[in-house]
């Protein structure tokens, strides 16, 4: 059992006040919050080990080098990888999923079919959008229900041999849905498709096993995870990453360069043009640790028990409806108060001092299903306290009278 | 009245108020008041999009003033345009074009027009100034 009023003293950022109440942040699945241990490492890295990496034979060079390697070991063993080279460095998320996109682009030809799901992040459609258009091949569309949970038989009827790639995220952003993709990458392999899985939203609370999974691409942010913004990873499995074409060219992915022709790197190499984040890398290897050190068993324990408590407590305000209520999802509510605009909802509530997301949540095609403007969600992580859920709901309750 | 003269008066109205509170209720209250916008004129080519709130403009012109009518489906934003639009309504297009917004900020409102917020009145204000120097072309 975690003891969250210990792990709060880590997290500077949750005793400052917002328009004079005390912060309540519950805008986990956008990014979360950093603690002191990773900003410490940034601060470590800066005051004592910067340099370019990679190359240099200096000791700070070497120095570098070695805690940005260390950090890659610790994302593949964190993530369980069977080779560290087939963990590449992105700078989150959407930089993951668009260098397997590109990648695609010379694999694939007209007729082939790419799979995305219905619950998708839209920005996360259009690389494949963008795909499509370049190679001629379709894009086709898991279906979702009114719990907000895939619709596994369409799915089954959607596969055939002609699918190349099936796209889909481990936990919707807007929903908190969790999706069966132990299944959906099962099926995807009887017709040789490859999958590629958004981690963005799953790997704040879960711990995946990319090998026990058999995905042959996963991608997640560092943001996410308590770690620092604008650095991500791409786990892609070895055989994937050496039929890929680089994404990028540049410094550090090409092994000898002549004017007649360039050899690549090998992996990880390969898919790391120029220098890259190296601070952020270290950094999401100290915020893989401190995730770890806290236990991802007791945060899925701890985070379902405020989803409960605030998913019964919010139902107790007349008039508010949840959106996405699969048995199978994560501590996210996305609600809504009947006649009123999430906007508005949003806006008294900032003014209380709590942090919740409005609007579509980039998921518009969600939101058209239901006929939404959008929602108010309130996303929460193991650092959150039950009391602060009360105060949600007050506020939630006071921005009822004020806007009805 | 001016636009600065109007300008004052909501100033000198919300400062009767004494906490935030009061002063979102009151805008609230306006925003449900006033049926701001004929329905034949909330069409798409309207529409200025925020991320989040939608915001509908209309104007004609009244002999040498600018009449501007507008909407939004969120009802604070909606306040906020009933306070926009008392101060830009029936004014001349240069009167409008010189006008400043600075009086949001007095009025403790300031953040419904920073260029960060999604909920479009940024960019209405901008679209009411836009008409203004339209018309202003055509009188001149």
């Amino acid at each position: 059992m975690l003891n969250v009023d210990e792990i709060r003293k880590d997290f500077p950022i949750l005793s400052r006040e917002v328009n004079g109440k005390p912060l309540v942040y519950f805008d986990n699945a956008a990014t979360a919050q950093t603690p002191k241990q990773v900003i410490d490492t940034i601060v470590d890295y800066y005051s004592n080990y910067n340099a370019n990496i990679h190359r240099g034979v200096h000791t700070l060079s070497q120095e570098a080098t070695d805690l940005y390697e260390q950090a890659r070991y610790k994302i593949q063993a964190h993530f369980n990888a069977k080779f560290s080279h087939e963990i590449i460095y992105t700078s989150g998320t959407t930089h993951g999923i668009n260098l397997v996109a590109n990648g695609f682009s010379s694999l694939l030809k007209k007729g082939d079919d790419i799979i995305v799901s219905a619950l998708e992040h839209h920005s996360n459609i259009v690389p494949w959008q963008m795909l499509c258009e370049r190679t001629g091949a379709n894009l086709k569309v898991i279906p979702m229900n009114a719990e907000g949970e895939l619709v596994m038989a369409e799915y089954s009827n959607l596969l055939s041999k002609n699918t190349k790639l099936v796209f889909v995220n481990h936990i919707s952003n807007a929903l908190g849905t969790i999706n069966p993709i132990e299944d959906i990458i099962a099926q995807a392999h009887n017709v040789g498709a490859a999958v590629l899985i958004d981690g963005a939203q799953s790997t704040p609370h879960v711990k995946p096993d990319v090998q026990k999974l058999d995905v042959d691409f996963y991608v997640a942010s560092a943001h996410k995870m308590c770690g620092p913004t604008g650095v991500g990873m791409l786990y892609g499995k070895e055989e994937w990453l050496k039929k890929l074409p680089p994404y990028q060219g540049g410094g550090e992915m090409i092994a000898e360069v002549t004017f007649e022709k360039t050899t690549y790197a090998d992996l990880p190499h390969k898919f790391e043009a120029g220098t890259p984040n190296i601070a952020g890398g270290i950094a999401f290897g100290a915020a893989i640790d401190y995730m770890n050190g806290i236990g991802f068993n007791n945060i899925a324990d701890f985070e379902n028990e405020l989803l409960e408590y605030a998913t019964n407590k919010l139902l107790d305000i007349e008039g508010l409806k949840i959106y996405g209520t699969s048995k199978h999802k994560t501590a996210v509510i996305s609600f809504n108060l009947e006649g009123i605009h999430p906007y508005d909802v949003g806006t008294i509530l900032d003014k209380l001092g709590i942090a919740v997301r409005t609007g579509h949540h980039c998921a518009q095609p969600i939101m058209d299903y239901y006929k939404i403007p959008g929602t108010v969600r309130a996303s929460f992580a193991f650092y959150n306290t039950k009391a602060e859920i009360d105060t949600l709901v007050a506020g939630v309750k006071k921005a009822k009278i004020m806007l009805s | 009245m001016t636009i600065e003269e109007i300008q004052n008066e909501i100033i000198d109205e919300f400062s009767m108020f004494e906490d935030w509170e009061e002063r979102y209720q009151y805008m609230i209250d306006l925003g449900k008041d006033l049926p701001l916008i004929d329905d034949q004129y909330k069409t798409d080519s309207n529409i200025i999009k925020g991320c989040q709130s939608k915001v509908w403009v209309h104007a004609e012109m009244d002999n040498d003033k600018i009449v501007f009518t507008a909407d939004s489906d969120a009802i604070i934003t909606k306040g906020i345009i009933a306070i926009l639009i008392r101060s830009f309504s029936n004014q001349h297009p240069k009167d409008i074009i010189n006008a400043e917004t600075d009086f949001i900020d007095q009025i403790g409102l300031k953040e419904h027009l920073s260029p960060t917020r999604a909920n479009g009145l940024v960019s209405m204000v901008k679209q009411l100034k836009m008409y203004a120097i339209a018309y202003q072309t055509q009188l001149s």
